[in-house]
């Protein structure tokens, strides 16, 4: 954490982006744009947690310690679904 | 509890360590918290991607204007709650106590319209068990999606409920005066967790709710 006073405005710009790209996943969502349809709602989920993440949770502004801890979080879940899909795939369980 | 005079533990060396503290303790229970709803949205999406059409269309009987709306007040309360702890940090009492119930009305709006979410479901016959009815011949695959829908959103709606009582006692610390400048990490800890609950609906949203609505 940090004894950094983060301005007030830059919470207003994120909770404004959130929204607007909130709206844009859902109009997204009405438009068939095959394999796309999927990567736009994540690509887009992933923004918004990474905002969440850096300004709301003041992660932009904390120590190093904290950096690695939030990394390795996101990192361990990365190997949780990398890993087991790849084992899914590979196999040919999955879009057979 | 510290005395009040006394602005750390003894056995910090300064505020700062003491924060940084407090602050490195809530990322490492977060990282769990990560994995725990990690492993839900792992069968998620191996699930769907083994019945692809009956998530497609049971995906469908979920009211896409309730999941945007729930979406825009869980943003809105992490708004309000980052400025609760934005007023924690100048030491401005009322203000803090205010964002705070903002957050907590935010919340319990978010949990109202699940509640009225969940209840079209019981009366539709879509709640997975002996009544569950379900048009068409993928039945038991449907089943499986919403047996997720009620596993991922009732495991975030519990942490919902948690992280109102949560604010509830913060409403009570801080019209007590129990936070200052100097020592406000119950503020930013339940705030770490609101954000993070929040960020669990961000993914919730789009997957439950989005995925396959063209």
């Amino acid at each position: 954490m940090s004894t950094q006073v983060v301005p007030k405005k830059v919470y207003f710009l994120i909770f404004a982006i959130l929204m607007v790209l909130t709206f844009l996943t859902v109009q997204a969502a009405f438009y068939n744009l095959g394999v796309l349809n999927i990567v736009v709602v994540i690509t887009i989920a992933v923004i918004k947690a990474t905002l969440v993440v850096l300004y709301f949770m003041h992660v932009r502004y904390s120590d190093r310690l904290t950096w690695v801890v939030v990394a390795g979080g996101f990192a361990w879940l990365l190997v949780l679904l990398v890993l087991t899909l790849s084992d899914y795939f590979a196999r040919g369980w999955l879009r057979s | 509890m510290s005395e009040a005079h006394a602005s750390h533990l003894h056995q910090f060396d300064s505020p700062e360590q003491q924060r940084e503290s407090a602050s490195l303790g809530m990322w490492v229970f977060i990282a769990q918290e990560i994995m725990f709803f990690g492993g839900l949205f792992l069968a998620y999406v191996v699930y769907r991607n083994l019945y692809h059409d009956a998530f497609a269309a049971a995906s469908h009987h979920l009211d896409l204007r309730f999941g945007a709306f729930n979406t825009a007040v869980l943003i809105a309360s992490s708004l309000t709650m980052a400025l609760a702890v934005h007023a924690a940090q100048l030491g401005h009492r009322k203000v803090l106590v205010s964002f705070l119930i903002a957050t907590i009305f935010l919340g319990s709006v978010f949990l109202g319209v699940k509640v009225v979410e969940y209840h079209d479901k019981f009366v539709h016959h879509l709640v997975p068990g002996a009544n569950f009815q379900f048009e068409g011949p993928l039945e038991h695959q449907a089943e499986i999606f919403y047996s997720l829908y009620f596993a991922m959103t009732g495991l975030h709606a519990l942490h919902m409920v948690v992280g109102v009582g949560l604010l509830a006692w913060l409403v009570y610390a801080a019209t007590r005066g129990r936070y200052t400048p100097e020592y406000y990490s119950p503020v930013e800890m339940s705030g770490l967790y609101w954000h993070f609950v929040d960020i669990v609906w961000i993914f919730l949203f789009p997957f439950l709710y989005l995925i396959s609505r063209h």
